[in-house]
């Protein structure tokens, strides 16, 4: 259910590493929490980002809620599609609803981040 | 917090719960949108007991409930409802509520889950003659069925009449199920519907009847988040969000419930004095130009100033853009015109639109 492969944060984004590029995105757990996505605003290609610093907001019918960076770098692309099609984050929260690519600066901030397992339990503990 | 008759039922359908005015109510079951499209489309199915209902009865309760609404209460007869509100001396809107009138001197208010209190002290402040007040609002469910096959649905489950017959601000009182119920032809979503009021121990058989019957229909359980949807696009104001004790009711378009031609009613030297001096706040309608979501509280401007907030504001899941009700200063207003909406520090572009956003079925 959670893919192994990916780090997780406790505010429910994912970071897939490849290389010194990291791909960001929210968890299955969060879209199914969220629900009825119907906006996503993203940074523009080039803006520095700080890892646990806001980045950007998805919004739901009901409210909007923070998106948070899971590693500082470089945003170098970013998914204009979801920009018309936001329902890509409730519908494959994990491939083509994907927010962000960022070359990060420091690769030892993933350590900092949950792996599939602890975030795994996060969220049994959230959710009890 | 509070909690509805019907609470473990929606906790069996594992519904998302929210506060709402005190009450842990459900906000959604499956999706806010689906649950808005059943509503537009088949029918969905409410639970609405967090609402307050006073019984007002015996002597001088044609006289309390006409000299607390704004609307004129006189004009009721048996087995209608008015839409109305009551002010205060200042004109402020202390609520806005149905009135049920049983029969003479026999009524039923319908009054917001938030202000049952406040409400309560307010009918019982201005009750100078001994009539009796009692709030029934612990011991009355409230279940509604909406949307085009509500009519269909209802009707099988009672055999005595065709409910299609109760129109619209009308009630009757029959059984549903076998239960008796205030069978009533109103609702919040703007589509035709029924809003189902019996003794909180029915509430469970009733839900329970007419869950399969719904969902047989196609139709779904629906939370207060798809309510507010639904109540937004059939442009129908929300108290606490779109006024409150400060508003009058000119000031978000509600004038025509206030009725003061040979009556007398609280709050009526005030609002005749607003009236004619005329209005600093309206009310409009608008919708986004583009995907940005105004919600609450932002403001609005025009010309770069700031003219007002959002009252109310959300996506649309029938028109599939973002609509609102805003408060602002300027005095006219016409369909199209731009306003800018302030989103998280950014401007993004509105147009002013016709109220209600949908044509609303009765």
């Amino acid at each position: 259910m959670i893919p192994q492969n990916l780090r997780y944060m406790e505010s429910h984004e994912w970071a897939r590493q490849e290389g010194d590029i990291v791909t960001i995105g929210i968890s299955d757990y969060a879209q199914s929490e969220i629900q009825d996505i119907v906006y996503v605003e993203l940074p523009e290609v080039g803006t520095e980002l700080t890892q646990k610093t806001e980045f950007g907001v998805i919004e739901s019918v009901k409210a909007a809620f923070d998106l948070y960076a899971p590693v500082s770098g470089e945003v170098i692309d970013v998914n204009e599609s979801l920009l018309d099609a936001p329902e890509q984050v409730n519908e494959s929260p994990y491939d083509d609803g994907w927010f962000l690519k960022i070359r990060m600066t420091d690769p030892g901030e993933l350590d900092a981040l949950l792996d599939a397992d602890s975030y795994q339990a996060h969220i049994e503990a959230e959710h009890a | 917090m509070k909690r509805t008759p019907l609470y473990q039922v929606h906790e069996s359908l594992n519904a998302k719960f929210t506060e709402f005015g005190g009450w842990e109510m459900p906000l959604q079951y499956s999706s806010i949108v689906k649950e808005h499209l059943a509503v537009r489309t088949t029918v969905g199915l409410f639970d609405l007991s967090h609402m307050g209902e006073f019984e007002v009865c015996g002597l001088g309760a044609n006289e309390l409930v006409q000299k607390l609404s704004t609307n004129d209460a006189g004009r009721l007869t048996d087995g209608r409802v008015l839409y109305t509100l009551f002010c205060n001396e200042t004109g402020g809107i202390v609520d806005d509520l149905l009135i049920y009138r049983h029969a003479d001197n026999h009524y039923m208010l319908v009054v917001n889950a938030a202000n049952i209190d406040k409400d309560l002290t307010w009918v019982e402040t201005h009750n100078n003659a001994g009539t009796k007040i009692k709030n029934v609002s612990e011991n009355t469910a409230l279940i509604a069925l909406q949307g085009p096959k509500s009519i269909d649905v209802l009707n099988s489950f009672v055999p005595e009449r065709d409910v299609s017959g109760i129109s619209f601000f009308r009630f009757a009182v029959d059984e549903v199920a076998g239960i008796r119920t205030v069978i009533s032809r109103t609702g919040y979503t703007g589509e035709i519907g029924f809003e189902l009021y019996v003794p909180a121990e029915n509430a469970e058989r009733l839900w329970n009847v007419l869950y399969p019957a719904v969902m047989e229909a196609d139709g779904q359980p629906v939370g207060l988040g798809a309510r507010d949807t639904l109540r937004l696009e059939a442009g129908l104001r929300l108290y606490g969000m779109d006024m409150n004790d400060d508003t009058n009711p000119f000031e978000v378009g509600l004038g025509k419930f206030v009725k003061s031609k040979n009556r007398q009613f609280i709050g009526k030297r005030a609002l005749l004095a607003q009236k004619k001096k005329g209005i600093t706040k309206q009310m409009i309608g608008f919708q986004m130009l583009d995907r940005a979501v105004a919600r609450a509280g932002y403001a609005v401007y025009q010309d770069g100033e700031q003219v007002g907030e959002v009252t109310s504001g959300a996506p649309s899941p029938s028109l599939k853009c973002n609509i609102g009700f805003a408060s602002v200063t300027f005095q006219t207003a016409s369909d199209d015109q731009k306003i800018d909406i302030e989103v998280r520090g950014k401007m993004h572009a509105a147009k002013i639109v016709t109220v209600p956003f949908i044509s609303p079925g009765t």
